[in-house]
C-alpha cells in the first residue's frame, strides 16, 4: 500500500500555493481571451511564396490602420495567423487585405480560415460562457449534495474550483489563448474531476460502513489505494486518447487537448490529495454515514 | 446472474448490428445507400461560412412613428381635437390636449378596438404605450409592440436574404432566424463570401423620383441626394413615382446602341400605368434612379415610356449589374442587415482538420487497445471489442438523427474512447478484489458488476450533466461536442452493460474453476 497519507499536509501547501499564485495570475495578469470573446478578425493564411513571412505579413499590413496586428506563425512552416481588433468591424475589411496582399505577393497565399466577430456578439459569447461554467459548477454541486453527506460534497466541490483555477491559471501564465473550445475543455474537466472524485469517495463510503474503528487518515489512504489501479488506468487510457488529439488532431484542437490534458492531471491529483484531506480535516467518522442513513 | 436468456443475445446483438449498419452507410452515397439518413459534416470540416446578420430596425421604429405621427394627426382632425405641440422626441410621439378631450383621446388609444393604437388580445397589450399627465401625453412603443416589429420585420428580412442567396444558386444554404432580431446563415462549401455579404449588406430600396432645380420646388419636400460615384449632388423630390415594389423582372442586357451593360426591369400593370403617366408629363425633365439613398443615374425623359419596362444604366459592369438586377429581382430588405459575426473555413481546411481528426481517432484508439490488451489479455480484448462497437454504436446514433459533426465533435468521439474504458476497468478491478475473497469465478462476476454499478452511474451522469449544459449554452462547433460527448455516454453504458457484459459473461460460464481469470 503506498502511504499517500504521509504526504497530505504537504500536498496541502502546495495546493495552496498553486490557487493563491493561479489567482494572483488570474487577477494580475488576465487571460488571453480570443477573438471569439473579444472582438475582432482572424485570418489563417498559407503561403507558396517564400517571400512571405512574419516580418514581411506585418510590414504590409501595418500601413493599413487597422490597430493592433498581431502576426504569428501557425503549425505548418507556411501557416500565419493574423489577428486585430477592428472595433466598427467593416464588411469589406477581409477583402482590402486580400487585396493589399495580392499587391504584394501575387496569388502566392490563400485563405484558410477567416472569423471575424463583432463586439456584441464576443460580449454574449463571453457571457454564455462563464453562464456555462458557473451552471455546471452549480449543477455538480447540487448533485453531489443530494448524493453524498456535506463534509463529502464540500471536499468534491474543493477539488473541483481546484481544477478550474489552476487550470486557467496555467493558461495565464503561458498566456494561451482562451476560446470557445477551451469553455468546452473546461466543462469536460469539471465533469472528469467530479467523476474520480465520486468513485473514491463512493469507495470511502463503504469502507467507513465496513470498519468502524479505522481511523479517517487511515481509511483515506486505503480507499485511494484500492481504487488506485481504476484511477491510473483511466488517466492514462484518457491521457493517450488526449495526447493523440494533441499531437495529431491538428492545431485548432491543440489548446483545447492542452487545457483537457492538464485538467486530467490536476484532477486525478486533487481527487487523491485534496478532496480525500477535506474529509481528514473534517474528521469524518462512521457516523457521519451512517446518522444519514438513519435520517432516511 | 452472468447466465443470459436467448431472448437477450437475440436483442442485444440485433440492436448492435443495425446500428453499425446504419453507421456503414455513411461511407456509400446517400443516393444509392440502404440508409437515407447521414452524419453532417459541419462548417468547419467540408468547408463553408457562417453569417450571422443583425437587423437594424431603428430606422423601421422611425418611420413607423412617422407614419403614426401623421395617422394620429388626421384621425383627430377628423374629431375636432385640437392636438398642439405634436411631434416627434427620441422615440416617443407628445403632444398636448385641452382638458376637456383628455378622455376621449385616452379612450381612443386605450380601446381594445382602437383603430389608431392595435390591441394584441393573445399578449393583452396594445402596440403603443401611452402616458399621460394633465393634458401632456406621450406615445411610446410597447414592449410587446416591439417584439411585433421585430418578429415581422425579421419575417420579411428572412424571406428576402433567402431569395438573394437562392438566386446566388449556392449549394444548401441553410437560413435560420436567432432570437427575434437575428439571422443566420450558412453557406457549406462557399470559400469567399465577399459576394454574398455585399449582397445581403445592400438594403435594395430602389425609388424613381424627379430631379428639381433648387430645394423649394416641390411641395412633397426636396432632398439633397449624392451620386454612387459620389461625384456630384442633385436635390430630389421626396415624391416617388415609383419603388421597387412595382417591379416584375429585372436583367443585366448588353445595350449595343450605346455598348454599355444596362438593367432592363418591367413593370407590374399598376407600375406602368403610374411610369407611363410620369413620363408623358415630365418630357424633359430629369428622373432620378435611386437606390439605397444614392442617385444610380438621372436620366432626361425623351418620350412617355408606355410600355411598362425600361432600363436603368449607370455604368455598370457586368457583374454589377447582374447583382443589381439580382437585388431588384429579389426585393427590398424591411432594415439594413449589420454583419455581427462571420466565420469561415476554407475547403483545405476543413480536408486537412478531418485528416488530422481521424489521424488522431484512429491513433489514439489503437493506444488504448493495445494498452487495455497488455493491461488485460482475455479481458481486455472483451473490452476493445465493446470500444469499437461503441465506437459503431455512436456513429449509429449520430447518423440516425442525421447530427452534425464537427472538430471538437471528434474530440468529443476520441475523448469517448478514452473514457469508456472507464466503467469496464471499474468493473474489472473491482472483480479482482471480489476474486480474492471469494473463490466462485460466477459469483465474483456478479458483485463485481453489481458493486461497480453506482460509482459508474455516478461517473457517467456528472459527465452527460456537463454535456447537457454545453449543449446549451454552447454555439456551433461546441455543440457539435457536446453530442457526441452526451450521445457517447449513452453507448458506454450500452456497451458496458449489455455487449461487455455478454461477451464476459459467456466466456466466465465457459471457464468457470479457471483459477487466476482476470
Amino acid at each position: 500500500m503506498i502511504p499517500f497519507n504521509k504526504y497530505y499536509n504537504q500536498f496541502n501547501i502546495i495546493s495552496i500555493v498553486l490557487i493563491v499564485f493561479s489567482l494572483g495570475l488570474l487577477f494580475f495578469k488576465g487571460l488571453n481571451y480570443g477573438i471569439d470573446f473579444k472582438g475582432g478578425t482572424l485570418i489563417e493564411l498559407r503561403s507558396t511564396d517564400n517571400k512571405i513571412n512574419v516580418s514581411s505579413l506585418r510590414d504590409s499590413l501595418s500601413q493599413m490602420n487597422l490597430g493592433d496586428v498581431s502576426v504569428k506563425k501557425f503549425g505548418n512552416d507556411q501557416d500565419y495567423l493574423i489577428k486585430f481588433e477592428i472595433n466598427d468591424a467593416k464588411n469589406d475589411v477581409i477583402e482590402n487585405i486580400k487585396n493589399n496582399l495580392e499587391n504584394s505577393y501575387g496569388n502566392n497565399f490563400n485563405f484558410r480560415r477567416v472569423e471575424n466577430v463583432g463586439p456584441k456578439v464576443s460580449s454574449e459569447l463571453l457571457r454564455s460562457g462563464i453562464i456555462a461554467i458557473s451552471l455546471s459548477l452549480a449543477v455538480m454541486l447540487i448533485y453531489i449534495w443530494i448524493r453524498f453527506e456535506w463534509q463529502f460534497s464540500l471536499g468534491a466541490i474543493v477539488a473541483l474550483f481546484h481544477d478550474v483555477i489552476v487550470t486557467l491559471g496555467m493558461f495565464s501564465l503561458f498566456s494561451l489563448e482562451i476560446n470557445l473550445s477551451i469553455i468546452a475543455a473546461v466543462l469536460t474537466i469539471v465533469g472528469y474531476s467530479m467523476n474520480d472524485t465520486v468513485v473514491i469517495f463512493d469507495r470511502v463510503r463503504e469502507n467507513l460502513r465496513k470498519y468502524s474503528d479505522i481511523k479517517i487518515f487511515e481509511l483515506t489512504n486505503i480507499s485511494i489505494n484500492e481504487t488506485l489501479s481504476r484511477t491510473l488506468l483511466t488517466s492514462i487510457t484518457t491521457l493517450l486518447a488526449l495526447l493523440a488529439i494533441y499531437i495529431f488532431g491538428g492545431e485548432i484542437l491543440r489548446g483545447f487537448s492542452f487545457a483537457m490534458i492538464l485538467g486530467v492531471i490536476f484532477g486525478t491529483y486533487s481527487s487523491i490529495y485534496i478532496a480525500n484531506t477535506v474529509l481528514v480535516r473534517l474528521n469524518v467518522t462512521q457516523k457521519t454515514v451512517l446518522r444519514e442513513e438513519n435520517k432516511d | 446472474m452472468l447466465y443470459f436468456s436467448k431472448l437477450r443475445i437475440f436483442l442485444v446483438s440485433l440492436i448492435t448490428l443495425v446500428l453499425v449498419f446504419i453507421a456503414f452507410s455513411n461511407l456509400f452515397n446517400s443516393e444509392d445507400s440502404f440508409f437515407k439518413k447521414k452524419i453532417n459534416l459541419g462548417l468547419d470540416l467540408q468547408g463553408g461560412s457562417y453569417l450571422l446578420l443583425e437587423i437594424d430596425n431603428e430606422p423601421v421604429i422611425e418611420q413607423k412613428l412617422q407614419n403614426l405621427t401623421s395617422t394620429i394627426r388626421n384621425y383627430f382632425k377628423d374629431k375636432n381635437i385640437n392636438l398642439n405641440n405634436l411631434k416627434l422626441l427620441n422615440k416617443s410621439i407628445i403632444f398636448d390636449v385641452e382638458i376637456d378631450n383628455i378622455d376621449t383621446v385616452l379612450a381612443s388609444f386605450l380601446d381594445e378596438n382602437s383603430e389608431i393604437n392595435p390591441y394584441y388580445p393573445r399578449f393583452k397589450s396594445h402596440q403603443m404605450d401611452v402616458t399621460e399627465n394633465s393634458g401632456n401625453f406621450e406615445i411610446t412603443f410597447s414592449k410587446q409592440g416591439l417584439v411585433n416589429l421585430n418578429t415581422s420585420s425579421q419575417d420579411q428580412a428572412i424571406e428576402i436574404v433567402r431569395r438573394r442567396i437562392d438566386e446566388i444558386g449556392t449549394n444548401e444554404p441553410n437560413i435560420l432566424k436567432r432570437g427575434n432580431n437575428r439571422i443566420l446563415v450558412e453557406l457549406p462549401g462557399l470559400d469567399d463570401p465577399m459576394r454574398i455579404k455585399s449582397l445581403l449588406g445592400k438594403t435594395a430600396n430602389l425609388t424613381f423620383r424627379f430631379v428639381t432645380q433648387n430645394d423649394d420646388e416641390d411641395n412633397f419636400g426636396v432632398e439633397k441626394l449624392s451620386y454612387e460615384d459620389g461625384s456630384e449632388e442633385a436635390f430630389v423630390s421626396k415624391r416617388i413615382i415609383l419603388s421597387g415594389d412595382n417591379l416584375l423582372d429585372a436583367q443585366p442586357r448588353m445595350d449595343t446602341q450605346n455598348n454599355e451593360t444596362v438593367v432592363s426591369f418591367s413593370l407590374d400593370r399598376v407600375g406602368a400605368k403610374r411610369f407611363g403617366k410620369a413620363t408623358s408629363t415630365g418630357v424633359g425633365k430629369q428622373l432620378a434612379i435611386v437606390l439605397d439613398g444614392k442617385i444610380i443615374s438621372a436620366p432626361v425623359i425623351r418620350d412617355a415610356i408606355v410600355s411598362g419596362s425600361g432600363q436603368i444604366s449607370g455604368g455598370f459592369t457586368f457583374q454589377s449589374a447582374t447583382d443589381l438586377a439580382l437585388l431588384l429581382r429579389s426585393g427590398a430588405l424591411p432594415a439594413p442587415l449589420n454583419i455581427i459575426e462571420e466565420r469561415t473555413v476554407g475547403p483545405d481546411l476543413g480536408q486537412d482538420s478531418i485528416d488530422a481528426g481521424l489521424i488522431a481517432l484512429i491513433i489514439g484508439f489503437c493506444l488504448v487497445i493495445i494498452f487495455m490488451f497488455v493491461k488485460y489479455k482475455v479481458f481486455g480484448l472483451i473490452t476493445n471489442i465493446t470500444l469499437v462497437a461503441n465506437l459503431f454504436l455512436l456513429m449509429g446514433i449520430l447518423t440516425i438523427f442525421e447530427a452534425t459533426l464537427t472538430l471538437p465533435g471528434i474530440a468529443g468521439i476520441i475523448l469517448t474512447v478514452g473514457m469508456a474504458v472507464d466503467a469496464n476497468v471499474l468493473i474489472f478491478e473491482r472483480i479482482k478484489e471480489e476474486i480474492k475473497e471469494e473463490k466462485n469465478n460466477v459469483i465474483a462476476f456478479d458483485s463485481g458488476y453489481i458493486k461497480s454499478r453506482t460509482a459508474i452511474l455516478d461517473a457517467n451522469i456528472t459527465t452527460l450533466l456537463a454535456a447537457v449544459i454545453l449543449f446549451f449554452m454552447g454555439s456551433g462547433p461546441i455543440k457539435g461536442f457536446s453530442i457526441t460527448l452526451g450521445v457517447g455516454i449513452f453507448t458506454t453504458l450500452f456497451s458496458v452493460y449489455f455487449i461487455a457484459r455478454l461477451l464476459t459473461g459467456l466466456y466466465v460460464v465457459k471457464n468457470k474453476d479457471k483459477v487466476g481469470l482476470i
